[in-house]
Order: structure tokens, then sequence, then C-alpha cells
């Protein structure tokens, strides 16, 4: 019995001290604060605008196009495939050439140096501290090649899944169009609530089959002279600009669109 | 559990599904719209009968260009070459084939018609969107041959209202003083003309010396300072009869006149014993009325176009700066507080601004700001400018500038400036002598 009691004890006073030993706040660390480091609040728009993101497009064409160049001169790996018999040879040849292809299946390592030499070759050759644009958005492609293999699921499908409008740079690349043909009339009161409001119908090439205006009732108002004058500007605008910049892909997305005219921050000053 | 993600999955759908993408177009350019000013088409009795009265060639042509001279003059438009036209203007002014104007980049354009109906001028235009490739206003105007100008100024008013929203000041006069002479002698008459530099006159003989003359709203009066038995005095002359006569009996000195929005009342400076103070007469009973009463000189008063307030400089505070009131004179606010002196206020005709003349560091500039002294904007920096007047629609400020003189004493000139609220359409406005102390009517068709 007492031999239990101590046993007893001795356990309880070792878990109790474990417990002791373990708890968060006995083995509290002085807290090492990050130095504090001032942040910028900038409009991010004003960093994404079109002129860079043309520039890019530019440079990951030239690279795409430089990529097939070299796929077209390191094809060799394709001749695994050729080499699989389309017909069933004599019994003799069949077997030998199983083998060779067994050795080349047993063998990848002849097969990854090759392609290892290729990516090497296009690195050396791509490798521009100018176009760290373009490398940026290989390496995206490339992750998204991985994941790709690992989740089945790409970046593109994951985009078009997800994002429920266009991406910044894409409306960037919009804005920025509309802004070069939208001249603003100048005589408009600043204090007055003059946004104009264009619902667009789009072809895929991005030109217009249908605009309306969605306060039209207005135009017609008396009284309503200066949003008559605006929404002709904007009206003008869309049509001078057509057809508009919008993303190649995803025309579902953006067969409808919707354009708000707000010329109060540009006529305030 | 299954049936509750489902229920959402379904609530949630159909949002997505319909979600339509706004995009918020918030900036445009500023750059003069593309306007095609197609001479207007004449028939040749019509050409002829112009040539012997008017000595035009073509009338048509010559009414076309003080519109298109117009528009360039705003800075808001860019009308394009002549030369690169397609098609006729008689056939223009009946269907424009709007394919050429848009190739040529024109995104509006102006035709239209000159007949000579029973010994008058009757002129149609037509203003034609040409992107949208539809007509957005036609008018038509008869007039004696000799206002033939005039109805070029008045088209330009209204494919301006109609495209920029604002009404337009082509069709109005400016009042200013013309300078002749060396500068230490020079003689100083009153002159009158169109606002772009066309029928000039003389309205004084230049005897006696002429200041700060102001249109009055209704364009018949024009109130400026002149002196009389060796004192300034304010003055008011009728444009149409040349009549003029003293404002008030004041036993001092009157200056910096200004009338009432409502052109009933003269709002100026009288000072005495070396302070001064701002008055109103009114023009009909001639009752005199003291709105500021302070140790301090009070001057160059200017009413708010709702009447309801007074802006003025004073130096109560020491030095020079801009004050507004009530139109009695209570509630005095000091509403600027920059560095250097501030002059020569005034009111703009939409109520928004007060143009004014800020002297710093040796330089002068002219700028506007919000009626509380806020968003100070300096428009322009010179040697020396001053006395800006602003034209009907709040959008185009007029003033003087004056040039240094040489050593000895060369080369001095004072000419009229216009600039517009953007600080970036500065002009100089042609007038055949020197001029200084511009004032601009209102619109004379109103």
């Amino acid at each position: 019995m007492n031999r239990n009691i101590v046993i007893s004890f001795g356990l309880h006073t070792m878990l109790v001290i474990i417990t002791a030993m373990s708890l968060p706040f006995l083995a509290k660390k002085p807290i090492n604060l990050p130095p504090i480091v001032s942040v910028e609040l900038i409009q991010i728009t004003d960093k994404t605008n079109i002129p860079f993101a043309l520039k890019a497009k530019k440079i990951i064409e030239e690279i795409k196009e430089k990529e097939k160049k070299l796929v077209s001169e390191q094809a060799p790996p394709k001749m695994v495939k050729k080499e699989k018999p389309d017909s069933i040879p004599p019994p003799n040849e069949k077997i030998k050439k199983i083998e060779k292809i067994k050795d080349k299946k047993q063998n990848p390592e002849k097969i990854e140096t090759e392609i290892k030499q290729v990516s090497e070759f296009e690195k050396k050759n791509l490798f521009d501290p100018n176009n760290v644009a373009a490398l940026i958005d290989k390496s995206k492609i490339e992750s998204a090649k991985t994941t790709k293999k690992l989740d089945k699921i790409t970046q593109d499908q994951d985009k078009n899944i997800d994002s429920p409008g266009l991406s910044l740079s894409e409306e960037d690349a919009l804005k920025a169009q509309i802004f070069g043909c939208w001249s603003i009339p100048l005589g408009l009161p600043y204090n007055e609530n003059l946004l104009v409001r264009i619902k667009l119908q789009l072809k895929p090439d991005g030109s217009i089959i249908r605009s309306e205006i969605l306060d039209h009732a207005r135009m017609n108002k008396p009284g309503q002279g200066f949003y008559k004058v605006l929404a002709e500007s904007a009206l003008r605008a869309i049509k001078l600009c057509q057809p508009l910049r919008v993303p190649s892909k995803g025309y579902e997305k953006w067969k409808e669109l919707q354009l708000n005219f707000d010329a109060r921050e540009m006529l305030e000053g | 559990m299954l049936l509750r993600y489902f229920f959402i999955l379904i609530v949630l759908l159909p949002l997505k599904a319909f979600a339509l993408i706004e995009v918020d177009i918030t900036r445009g350019n500023l750059n003069p719209l593309p306007v095609a000013v197609s001479p207007l088409s004449i028939d040749e009795e019509s050409r002829e009968s112009f040539k012997k009265i008017l000595k035009k060639e073509n009338i048509g042509s010559e009414i076309a260009i003080v519109v298109e001279n117009n528009l360039k003059q705003s800075g808001l438009f860019n009308p394009l070459n002549k030369d690169a036209f397609l098609q006729k203007p008689d056939i223009a002014n009946l269907k424009p084939r709007f394919e050429d104007w848009n190739l040529i980049k024109a995104q509006a354009l102006i035709t239209g018609k000159v007949t000579f109906v029973d010994k008058k001028l009757r002129v149609e235009f037509r203003l034609w969107d040409v992107l949208a490739g539809k007509e957005m206003m036609a008018l038509a105007f008869t007039t004696v041959p000799s206002n033939w100008r005039r109805v070029g100024h008045i088209i330009t008013d209204k494919v301006y209202e109609r495209l920029t929203g604002e009404t337009g000041y082509f069709d109005t006069r400016i009042i200013y003083v013309a300078e002749e002479g060396l500068k230490t002698n020079r003689i100083k008459k009153l002159a009158i003309m169109d606002q772009d530099g066309f029928n000039n006159k003389f309205l004084t003989l230049g005897n006696e010396l002429v200041l700060t003359p102001r249109f009055s709203p209704t364009n018949q009066m024009v109130t400026y300072l002149s002196y009389f038995k060796n004192l300034p005095r304010v003055y008011l002359l009728d444009i149409e009869t040349g009549m003029q006569e003293v404002v008030g009996d004041f036993p001092g000195m009157t200056f910096a006149p200004r009338f009432s929005p409502d052109g009933k009342k003269i709002i100026m400076s009288f000072a005495k014993d070396g302070n001064s103070d701002i008055y109103t007469m009114d023009l009909e009973n001639r009752i005199v009325e003291r709105i500021t009463n302070h140790p301090s000189i009070d001057t160059s008063p200017s009413f708010s176009p709702d009447g309801k307030f007074i802006t003025f400089n004073s130096d109560r505070s020491g030095y020079q700066q801009i004050y507004v009131m009530n139109s009695n004179g209570k509630n005095v606010k000091r509403i600027t507080f920059g560095n250097g002196l501030y002059g020569t206020p005034v009111w703009s005709p939409r109520g928004d601004l007060i143009a004014f003349t800020k002297l710093h560091k040796g330089k002068f500039y002219i700028g506007v700001m919000r009626t509380d002294g806020t968003g100070e904007r300096l428009l322009t920096e010179n040697f020396y400018q001053e006395a800006p007047s602003w034209s009907p629609n709040g959008r185009v400020l007029i003033f003087y500038r004056e040039t240094k003189t040489n050593s000895k004493g060369e080369g001095f000139s004072a000419k009229l400036w216009s600039i517009d609220l953007t600080g970036y359409n500065e002009k100089m406005v042609e007038t055949m002598t020197d001029a200084s102390d511009p004032s601009w009517s209102s619109l004379l068709n109103n």
C-alpha cells in the first residue's frame, strides 16, 4: 500500500514538474520587436500603367519566340517516340528493338541531361539583367507547370475560376486607353453629381456592338445640359478608342462592361 | 449540412454570373478638341451682293475664319487645316460624309450657309458630331450685313456652349486704357474693342488721365476714374450716347469703382485725410452708404455675383491682404494668409473663385483662390502685371503686363494678356496701342 502511495506520489510529482517546466509563461522570452519600417501608401494604378505592360508584353513575346527557336533546334528527344514500333516486326527484331527501347527508357539520365542542357543553354542565352520582367514571367510559367504536375490545376485556370473582374493591369490598360481618348469638357461644374454610366456590349476583339447610357432619361431633361455634354463626350471617347484594349482571354467575363465616367477629379484640379 | 452548403451555393452563384465589370474613368485629356470649320457656303448672287456692301470677296469664308480664330484662341479647340477638307462646303452643309471628316480626325464639324435676303445677312449653321454621325445643333440668324463679325462670335458662343457645357464669351467687348507716348508723359484714353481685338474705338480724347474702367452688367454704362479739378474722381459714361458724369459729391478723391451685379449700385473707395473706406452709391436715388469704417486703407471692392458679399483689400493687419465681408459691411474676415502682398481681388462671375494680384519677392503673380481663401493657385508670374478681369463665363482672365525699361528709360510697353483657369493658355491680346486696365463686358446678345 505504502509502496503504491510512494510510486503514485513520485509519478504525480514528475507530472507536476514536467507541466511546470513546459508551461509557456514560465519559459517566456523577451519579445524581439522588429525595427519599425515606414511604409508609403501609393496608388497601384500609377505603378501598373500601360506603357510598362506593353513593354513587358513585347519582351515576353520576344522571349517566347526565342524559346520556340531553341526547342526546334534541340528536337532530338522526340526521336524516342518515333522508335516505338507501329507494326509487329519479326520476333528477333522485336526483341532487339524492345531491348533498345528498354535501354533508353532505363537510362533516363541521358534524356534528363539533354533537357538540362537545353534549359541551361536557355538560361545562359536568356539571362539579361534588363529583361528581369520577362524572367519573372518565365518563372511564373515554370511554377505553373509544376503545379500542373502536382495538383492538375494551373494558375491560368485559377484566374478564370476565381477572379470576378479584370486584373489590375488589365483594368489599367483599358483605363489608360480611354484616358487618352476622352476630351473632358472643361466647362462643367465640379460640385455637381455628373456621373455618366455607359454599358457596353463588346466583341472579342474589343470593338463595340452596342453602347447604352444607363441614365438615358437624364439626357433630355431640362436643366441637365451639363450631363448631356458629359455623356456625349464619353460616347465620343468610346467610339474614338475602339477597339478597346481588352484582355485576350475570358471574353465571357468582359463581353458586357460598364464604364463610369466621372470628371470631378479633373475639373476640381 | 450538405443542404446548407447547397443553399449558400445557390445564393452566391447568380450574383457571380451576373456581376457586371465596372471600370471607373476618372481622368481624361485636356488636349484641344479637333474641330473642322467648313467655310460657309454661299450662292453666287449673294456673294456678289455682299461683295458690293462689305468689300469682302467671300463673306462665308470670312465668317468661318472668325469662328475658327475664336475657337483656337480659347485653347479648348483645335481647328483643323482647311486644305485637308475633302467635302465641298455646300454639300457638307446638306449631308456631311462623316467618313471623310473622321479621316482627318475631326470630332466636331461646323457647316453653314450664307444668303442675302431682303438686304439682310442670313446665316444658317449646323454643328455635327462626327464620331456619332449626327447633327448636334442647327440655328439661323438674320442681321444687317455690317454685323457679320458678331454673327461669327455668336456662332462660336453656341458651339462652345454645346461642346463644353459652359456659356461662351466671344460675343463680348473689352474696355481698356489705351496708352501712348513716353513713360513719363503718357496719354491715356478710354478704348473699347471686340474681345478678339477688332472694331477698336476710342471713347475719350486723352486730355485727362483715365484709369480702371469697369463695365456695367447691362453693357450700356462704364464707370472709370478720371481727374476733375486735379482730384481723381469716379465717372460714369454711357457708351451709346457718349454722356459722362461724376459719381457723387465727395469732398475728397474717389477711386477703384465697380458696378454691383444688378448694375444699380457703384461700389468704390473714398479717401480723406489719408484714410480710405468703401462706399456704395445707388445710381437711381444717389444715396451713398458707407460700408467699412476702419483707420486702415480699404480699397478695390468687388461684389460676389449674388450681391451678398464683398471682397476688398486692406492693410488693417499691417500688410495688404484680401478680406471678405457681408454686403452691409458686417462679418469682415481675412482670407489670405500667404507670404507677400495681395491686392485687386475680383469675384468670379461663377461665384466660386476670387482672382487677385500678388506681390512676392519683387515679382507679380496673377492667381485665383476659393472664396474662403483656400486652394490658392498662381497662374502666371512676371516682372509687373496686375488688374485681372474675368470673362463673363468665369473661365478666362484678362490682365495687363508691363515690360522693364532699359537704363535709358526705353523699351517700356504695356500689353493686355489673357490666361485661362488651367494656367496654360496664356496669350497676348492684340491692341493698336499700348494697353492697360482691361475690363470684360458680359455677353452682348443676352
